[in-house]
């Protein structure tokens, strides 16, 4: 597994893409943090919620982006032989590529804990549990949508259709379930039931602050799911 | 046994890629795998490396059944796939020292350095593997499937699009291989089977139709000898009936002779000639080749 990992990690430092990633990242949510109209220093409270916020969305554009290629190339290039004909575990192969994905997404996130700093001494009373919580939530859903990209990207061998099957289905499971539930026709326990399947709800539970363990156990099963939805496709072959 | 195949079947649909095929591989032998494109050669290869699994019957490498003790028997095989898929934007190092990883192999730096001595790359060892030329894409593929070392080496088609000069030094490299290492190469070339193989397995349609060393499958289907021959003196075709194994004499347009026979022909004509005070400018010997076999046994 740390052989794959290690490969998947250099391939993103080796290339651009690892650090257009974290251009990107850091350079859209640096504006509407700091510089685009509404933001963190005009509002009169010390928290990084615009952060928060924003960072789901920016993560479903650039999640899919990382994930795309990590099957589909090698399904693509025939290399998915050479890795499966090793003495390896298609979980270990799965692993090795998720991990390396959550490492990027992490190292993306490392920097913004500068704008953490920022405010703690702009401002005073900062909520920094409501921080942490929110921080740990923002590495449950990328690594939640990472999931879902490795498998989109195991389904094809266009790496172009994995991306966007990817975000198609980030955007449902981020907000799908929410919206259906706030439509208006669905009862009160069912509404939440359903909003309960969805990330947002999650997320923003984590986000407050107090780590909920049955929102750490949604997570994990959820990227347990997926990543065993990817084994399946990787097994297809042998159908 | 290094490679033992029994029964082995695999159906996609309705249709039957491979049909209760069986062979064994001793340690040591080059065992040729000839058929014409569709007849199940790939797919053999894949189930004896794990890739795709089998309908029914069984195979194994080194004692190992390659399904249910799949890791073990994967540790024994270096596998070349068809087309030799590599990472292009990868430095050949870099692969090599990827693939070493997976493997646990100790010593990584030197195992490496090893493998590209073996397979000549010195000049190359430095470049990214997209930028290498077919022939040394192919030796890297050889290079991965060597690295750990393994008793089995199962090549699928190790020689398509390679210019003549690569297709020497690639075949020498697997010779010298096949001395320590069992191996399986398939192949459409007949030529290739002549040069490296001594054992040849030809399936067509899924089925096995011979499995026999290249000299007895020559013998068996009835083959024999062809001769070239030129006489300082005018010779009509008709003289020559009187050789003993002589089938078919025909008289070519440069005035040379091209008779075909049985083994002993060579001799018997030489013979004849002194007999009759002929006298033999060139005479060249060529043997019925594993072409016609092949055509024999696949159409």
């Amino acid at each position: 597994m740390y052989s794959i990992y290690k490969k998947e990690i250099t391939a993103f430092f080796g290339s651009l893409l690892g650090y257009m990633a974290m251009a990107v990242f850091l350079v859209l949510l640096g504006l509407l943090v700091w510089v685009f109209k509404d933001n963190q220093l005009e509002g009169q409270y010390a928290s990084l919620d615009i952060l928060f916020t924003n960072a789901p969305f920016v993560f479903m554009l650039l999640i899919p982006a990382i994930t795309m290629r990590s099957f589909a190339d090698e399904i693509r290039s025939g290399t998915l032989e050479l890795l499966v004909t090793r003495p390896l575990t298609e979980m270990q192969i799965i692993l090795g590529k998720f991990f390396a994905s959550v490492t990027l997404a992490v190292i993306c996130l490392l920097p913004t804990l500068l704008y953490y700093y920022t405010i703690t001494k702009l401002g005073h009373d900062i909520d920094s549990g409501a921080i942490w919580g929110s921080y740990l939530g923002l590495v449950f859903l990328s690594a939640a949508f990472i999931a879902i990209g490795i498998f989109t990207s195991s389904l094809t061998s266009n790496a172009i259709v994995a991306f966007i099957l990817a975000l198609f289905l980030c955007f449902i499971v981020y907000l799908g379930f929410d919206a259906v539930s706030d439509m208006g026709f669905l009862s009160g326990r069912l509404a939440n039931l359903v909003a309960g399947i969805g990330i947002n709800a999650h997320y923003r539970s984590i986000s407050r602050g107090v780590v909920d363990l049955r929102d750490a156990i949604y997570f994990l099963t959820f990227i347990g799911i997926f990543l065993l939805f990817t084994k399946t496709s990787l097994e297809s072959r042998k159908w | 046994m290094s490679i033992e195949v029994n029964k082995l079947t695999k159906v996609y649909g309705e249709q039957k890629a491979v049909e209760e095929i069986s062979f064994r591989v001793r340690p040591g032998e080059v065992l040729g795998f000839l058929g014409p494109n569709g007849a199940g050669k790939s797919t053999t290869m894949k189930i004896i490396t794990g890739y795709i699994p089998q309908t029914s019957g069984k195979a194994s490498v080194c004692g190992f059944d390659v399904n249910k003790q799949s890791m073990e028997a994967r540790r024994n095989i270096g596998y070349l796939p068809e087309n030799n898929p590599l990472y292009h934007d990868m430095y050949v190092k870099e692969f090599l020292g990827f693939v070493a990883g997976i493997h646990h192999i100790p010593n990584r730096k030197a195992r490496i350095g090893e493998m590209i001595g073996i397979t000549g790359l010195e000049m190359e060892q430095h470049k990214k593997i997209g930028a290498l030329s077919k022939g040394y894409k192919q030796r890297v593929g050889l290079a991965q499937a060597m690295i750990h070392d393994p008793k089995v080496l199962i090549l699928d088609e190790p020689t398509t699009g390679l210019d003549p000069n690569q297709l020497t030094e690639i075949r020498e490299l697997i010779r010298r291989l096949g001395k320590e290492k069992t191996v399986i190469l398939s192949t459409h070339i007949m030529q290739e089977v002549q040069a490296i193989c001594n054992r040849v397995v030809i399936i067509s349609k899924g089925k096995l139709v011979a499995d026999d060393v290249p000299e007895h499958l020559v013998l068996r289907s009835g083959g024999g000898t062809q001769l070239l021959v030129r006489f300082k003196e005018k010779v009509s075709p008709e003289r020559l009936r009187p050789v003993k194994g002589l089938k078919n004499a025909s008289l070519q347009p440069d005035g040379s002779l091209l008779l075909t026979g049985d083994d002993k022909l060579q001799e018997e004509l030489f013979r004849f000639a002194v007999a009759q005070s002929l006298t033999i400018l060139h005479m060249n010997e060529d043997k019925q080749s594993l072409e016609e076999v092949f055509r024999t046994l696949t159409s």
